[in-house]
């Protein structure tokens, strides 16, 4: 790896943004992604909103140009472990988890076949089941297979291997620390969904057929875990009447006092799923303000006009399992200041959006709200965040972000180094 | 480069079982006349064994035109990257092993025909040769001197680019200059900030590479990026500067308060936020008459949100209310402000100031419509229903400040071509009318463009600039330039700084390409560019009006000519030309062509081809084969194009007198909310093929067989059944083409 080269730690939409804006501006960048795959959390969306397009149009453009350009390098599975600030820059130790499978990989799907081992699907949120050797979705890049070293037992005599004409399948691999030397590091970590099950009025985890709104879209998305089908997880009901609890954990002191940017929108648009597949379906939001700024204004009223879509302002008291797996909401609607409550086929919490890093920070002299979230004042010269990483944000701010950042990253290398 | 071929097959992940590779070679070979010995097999092509036989035969032999059947081209394609070297890609593994019976002639013949294509495809393909024009300007021309233009200027500037900062005031700041206070833009977002402007105007004007021009507009902007000449207007005289890429960064004006008088404007002590602002910076809140305002309403959403008025949401106006009810509270512990609001819009962290905001109980909050602001016996009252305090209350206040919203700068001209172009598609006489009645409004650009003097605002857009994709930013139908701050979306100043500097990103990367002769986004990597043989151009005007960049001008004589550097690669002037004479050095209407007539129509049973989107549709396609359990129906042929705007209406015409029996094209999404990448190429192609079905209704063939159907990269689930359909529709209803055996 080249010294002169920019280390960006997360390849989701943020991250692949910022390695992509340098590599192609003519720089080396070097991706570090946790998952085994690139795009983050945007490859689980079923649609983007307002133009409710497909994610992966815009994931396949941008594994594209990874492909093309060649300047942007990535190890998935993938953590830096330490980092310390050398002659300017930066030496970075990157922890390497052992993927089980190597380049020889095809993706035939020999070893998944022959695997007699099950894990839990984490790209559909544990909704589905996959083989311990696995692709993590159909358009995964890169397209090559997973072992889950936890899930696979070991037991059944190497199936896999045995199974794989290629090569690719390596059980001795080990994790490995690679090192590489960075002029300036950029930290695109994103977010995990808020554990909403914290909550304990809201019923997650307790109370059947209470959903949260990540879980919504790989519900709706055709490659999740019903192909598309709006169903209710616990007798695959279909789902016609849906209540929508937003600021779930958000705008809470008690869990998140932030708003979590994305929500409304988010919400919104999967009523639309939910009115495309069932046109006669009854979809009601519970908010406190309804947050959609600028153009979005526009397919806030789009949603709002449709049939059969109610907003209620008041902020959600209780979550309750009612006769037949259905689910009861109970709350103040402020404005009449009348008590409601009403029973619905499945609930969706708009829960809020989380940094990766509060469980585990980056040390590097960052300093954290207490959520986690970077203080960008707090950023030594040379290191830069972005997207959720310090604030949460959709994915237009993230790539408007991570434009910029790629531009002040390049100009730490300009200087030979951090300045 | 004289051509060494050869043509390499993979046996690998499944492609062995589903055919004979001997006998799909022993076809190909008879069919395309390329010597059985250039073909080889490979049990594993992108193993280190099959790799390393194709590398020791370019070593050896001297191999520089290399054809490899294999998986799809989408896939290894590191393994196979053979530079110095023509590769196509034949995809015998999701299309043909992943999706098809095994071991049928259907399958074996499908095969066949894609190996057949990829041959011809090497045989029409050329290594790239880059265009790179000479004199190659690389100053960066930002429109705007507020706080998104300083901060452009001031990042390209530490990026060691020269700048050129166009500001048409005589001032540098613009709207944030004449703030008294910042909202917090920091964790914990407590603290009012003083603007943070004054310190950016200083370092741009401390900066030797930024070079600044007050109370100047651009009159003229001709040229393409790395030479635009540029004139420069400034107290009726001109000046011309060069400059290699532009950041409009023109900002926005408050929306005309005049038009909310329901709201009380022009009531005294009725003021719109911005005057608020101006009232603060004196020092004291104060009435018309110089008395304290001790009772401050703020009515939020006046004009925003508002189908009457702006029918967006201003972002910023929320938290600018919250800040000036802050103002109040430290002009006066006494003070009262009321906020009266639809919904507190503070998304993201800026929640935390609202919050804080919440704890003061000189703040009082309420959701409402309102009703009206009307005086009465020498009072301001506040009318308003639906309130968190009852259902219609009528509130007195001191003072009363309308949150009125933004307009973009690039609105007012916007609409006045949109009203122009939508009153021209009836006649001259509308136009003319039009343009009598409305007098033009200032442009920002004045462009040299024979598509029109601005950047194209979205359909439906409200005069924003913006990108139409959400996952790319900073895409615009001008290629050069690119918008930042509010002329884009309503943004806040921090949003609007970090903007400026993602803009000025684009603006430096589009100097680095064209200075290599490259392409910039969505084909980045590309050194090809359209040459056409200007010998056979018939002036038909077809590409310079199709071109979705505006990249073909048009000289004295009305003959189009390319400035290269607003090309994105599309094709769409390839597909437009009813000449055939756009060609691309990897990509052309031969090409295509040939491939479509290379491949063996059977006699009996059907042929039907369908031209892929290759961003998305034929990623679905390769899905299907994935997905392993989805069929694709084996007549059809599928041929990946760039887009779906490179369809060249000859294919058509190639097609069906080779007797192929159906052509169906599989493009994205087209209309507001379009999803093509190239804006228009699916939308283009639909309009040519509406044309063609005269034609071949006039050849008495169906127009049916011919279909353009929109679809998107995750349809992989319904596409088997979406092509299944088409081809059973020509089976039933229309039979075999006439011409088949002719």
């Amino acid at each position: 790896m080249a010294e002169e080269s920019i280390l960006v730690i997360g390849g989701g939409i943020s991250g692949l943004t910022v390695a992509l804006e340098a590599a192609e501006a003519g720089h080396d960048v070097t991706i570090v992604e946790r998952n085994p795959y690139l795009g983050g959390r945007v490859a689980q969306l079923n649609k983007y909103f307002p133009k409710l397009c497909p994610p992966l149009c815009g994931l396949e453009i941008n594994y594209r140009r990874v492909k093309e350009n060649g300047r942007a390098k990535f190890y998935t599975m993938s953590e830096v472990e330490k980092v310390s600030a050398k002659d300017g820059g930066f030496d970075v130790g990157i922890k390497v988890n052992p993927r089980y499978i190597n380049d020889k990989c095809v993706a035939c799907d020999a070893c998944a076949q022959a695997c007699p081992a099950e894990r839990s699907d984490d790209f559909n949120f544990g909704m589905s089941k996959t083989k311990a050797a696995y692709l993590p979705f159909e358009q995964a890049f890169p397209q090559r297979y997973v072992i889950d070293g936890k899930a696979c037992k070991g037991d059944c005599g190497k199936a896999c291997e045995a199974a794989c004409k290629y090569g690719a399948v390596d059980l001795a691999m080990k994790p490995e620390t690679v090192n590489v030397k960075a002029a300036a590091i950029v930290v695109a970590t994103g977010w995990n969904p808020y554990e909403i099950a914290k909550a304990d009025n809201l019923g997650f985890g307790k109370v059947k057929n209470v959903i949260n709104n990540v879980m919504m879209e790989r519900i709706a998305a055709p490659n999740g875990p019903t192909e598309g089908r709006i169903l209710r997880p616990s007798d695959g009901k279909e789902a016609r009447k849906v209540a929508f609890v937003q600021c779930a954990g958000s705008r809470d002191e008690n869990h998140l006092p932030y708003c979590s940017y994305i929500c409304c929108m988010a919400s919104l648009k999967q009523v639309t799923y939910l009115k495309e597949q069932y046109p006669d379906s009854t979809a009601t939001v519970f908010y406190i303000d309804i947050r959609t700024p600028g153009r979005y204004e526009k397919f806030y009223w789009k949603v709002r006009d449709m049939e059969g879509v109610t907003l209620t302002k008041g902020k959600v008291a209780k979550v309750e399992q009612a006769a037949g797996d259905d689910v009861t909401v109970t709350l103040e609607d402020v404005l009449s200041g009348k008590k409601v409550q009403e029973t619905f086929d499945m609930v969706v919490l708009a829960s809020g959006m989380e940094s990766a890093l509060r469980e585990k920070p980056l040390q590097l002299g960052i300093k954290y709200t207490g959520e986690g979230l970077i203080i960008p004042g707090s950023l030594v010269p040379g290191i830069y965040a972005v997207g959720s990483a310090k604030s949460p944000v959709d994915v237009t701010k993230s790539v408007q972000e991570a434009t910029g950042a790629a531009l002040k990253a390049i100009y730490s290398l300009a200087a030979g180094g951090r300045r | 480069m004289e051509k060494k071929y050869a043509v390499y097959v993979c046996k690998g992940c499944g492609i062995a079982e589903s055919v004979d590779a001997d006998k799909v070679i022993a076809a190909a070979s008879s069919h395309t006349k390329v010597p059985k010995d250039k073909f080889k097999s490979h049990d594993i092509l992108c193993g280190p064994e099959g790799v390393a036989m194709i590398k020791a035969d370019m070593a050896g032999e001297g191999v520089n035109a290399i054809t490899i059947a294999a998986c799809s081209w989408r896939t290894k394609s590191d393994e196979f990257n053979f530079p110095g070297c023509v590769v196509s890609r034949a995809n015998i593994r999701e299309l043909v092993a992943w999706s098809q019976p095994p071991q049928t002639e259907e399958t074996q013949a499908l095969a066949a025909d894609y190996l057949i294509m990829g041959i011809v495809r090497t045989q029409k393909a050329e290594l790239p040769e880059p265009g790179i024009l000479p004199d190659l300007n690389d100053t960066i021309m930002v429109i705007g001197g507020g706080v998104t233009g300083l901060t452009a200027a001031l990042e390209a500037a530490k990026a060691g680019y020269d700048v050129a900062l166009v500001e048409k005031e005589a001032e540098l700041g613009g709207w944030a200059a004449k703030l008294y206070k910042e909202a917090p833009g920091q964790y914990p977002y407590e603290k009012l900030n003083e603007p943070t402007v004054f310190a950016k105007i200083k370092e741009a004007e401390a900066n030797p590479k930024i070079k600044i021009f007050k109370s100047t507009s651009v009159e003229k902007t001709d040229g393409q990026p790395g030479l635009y000449d540029v004139t420069l207007a400034s107290n009726g005289n001109t000046e011309q500067i060069k400059a290699g890429s532009i950041v409009l960064a023109a900002g926005w004006k408050p929306y005309d308060a005049t038009k909310l008088s329901h709201l009380g404007y022009g009531l005294a002590n009725v003021v719109t936020n911005v005057e608020f602002e101006e009232i603060a910076k004196k020092g004291k809140i104060t009435r018309a008459d110089g008395k304290p305002a001790r009772k401050v309403a703020f009515i939020q959403c006046a004009g925003s949100r508002d189908a009457e008025h702006l029918p967006y949401c201003s972002h910023f106006c929320c938290s600018t209310s919250l800040k000036q009810a802050r103002y109040v509270r430290e002009a006066n512990g006494d003070a009262m402000a009321m906020i009266f609001y639809k919904d507190i819009r503070t998304p993201g962290q800026t929640e935390l100031f609202y919050k804080n905001m919440q704890n003061d109980p000189g703040v009082m909050l309420t959701k409402a419509e309102v009703k009206g602001v009307a005086e009465e016996g020498g009072k301001l009252f506040v009318h308003a229903t639906d309130t968190l305090l009852g259902s219609a209350i009528k509130v007195e206040a001191d003072m009363v400040v309308l949150a009125t919203g933004i307009v973009p700068a690039t609105a007012p001209f916007q609409t006045w071509w949109d009203g122009m172009t939508e009153a021209g598609k009836k006649g001259d006489a509308e136009r003319n009318k039009f343009t009598e009645e409305n007098p033009r409004p200032d442009g920002i650009l004045n462009l040299g463009y024979k598509q029109g003097p601005e950047v194209p605002s979205l359909e439906g857009g409200f005069g924003f600039v913006d990108s139409n994709f959400l996952c790319f930013q900073y895409e615009t139908r001008r290629t050069g330039i690119y918008a930042a701050g509010c002329v884009r979306q309503p943004m806040t100043i921090n949003e609007a700084a970090e903007d400026a500097t993602g803009a000025a990103m684009k603006a430096i990367q589009v100097l680095d390409h064209i200075a290599k002769g490259q392409a910039v986004h969505p084909r980045a990597w590309d050194l090809t560019y359209p040459d056409p043989m200007m010998t056979r151009c018939t002036s038909c005007k077809r590409c310079t009006e199709e071109c979705p960049f505006g990249a073909i001008d048009e000289d004295a004589k009305g003959t189009p000519f390319y400035k290269i550097n607003r090309c994105r690669r599309c094709g769409t002037c390839m597909g437009a030309c009813p000449e055939r004479i756009v060609s691309f050095k990897d990509y052309n209407v031969d090409m295509i062509g040939s491939m479509i007539k290379s491949m063996e129509v059977p006699e009996e049973g059907l042929r039907v081809i369908c031209l892929a989107c290759e961003n998305d549709a034929y990623p679905a396609l390769d899905t299907v084969g994935v997905r392993k359990k989805l069929k694709l129906n084996p007549a059809v042929r599928f041929i990946p194009v760039r887009c779906l705007g490179s369809t060249n209406l000859v294919w058509v015409a190639d097609a069906f007198s080779r007797g192929v029996d159906g052509l169906l094209l599989l493009g994205c999404k087209f209309g507001e909310d379009y999803q093509c990448h190239f804006i228009k190429g699916s939308e283009l192609a639909s309009y040519r093929f509406s044309k063609v079905q005269e034609t071949l209704d006039r050849l008495q063939l169906e127009a049916e067989r011919c279909q353009m159907m929109q679809v998107g990269i995750d349809d992989y689930s319904k596409l088997p059944d979406i092509i299944e359909a088409f081809v059973k529709k020509i089976e039933d209803d229309l039979g075999p083409n006439p011409f088949k055996g002719f």
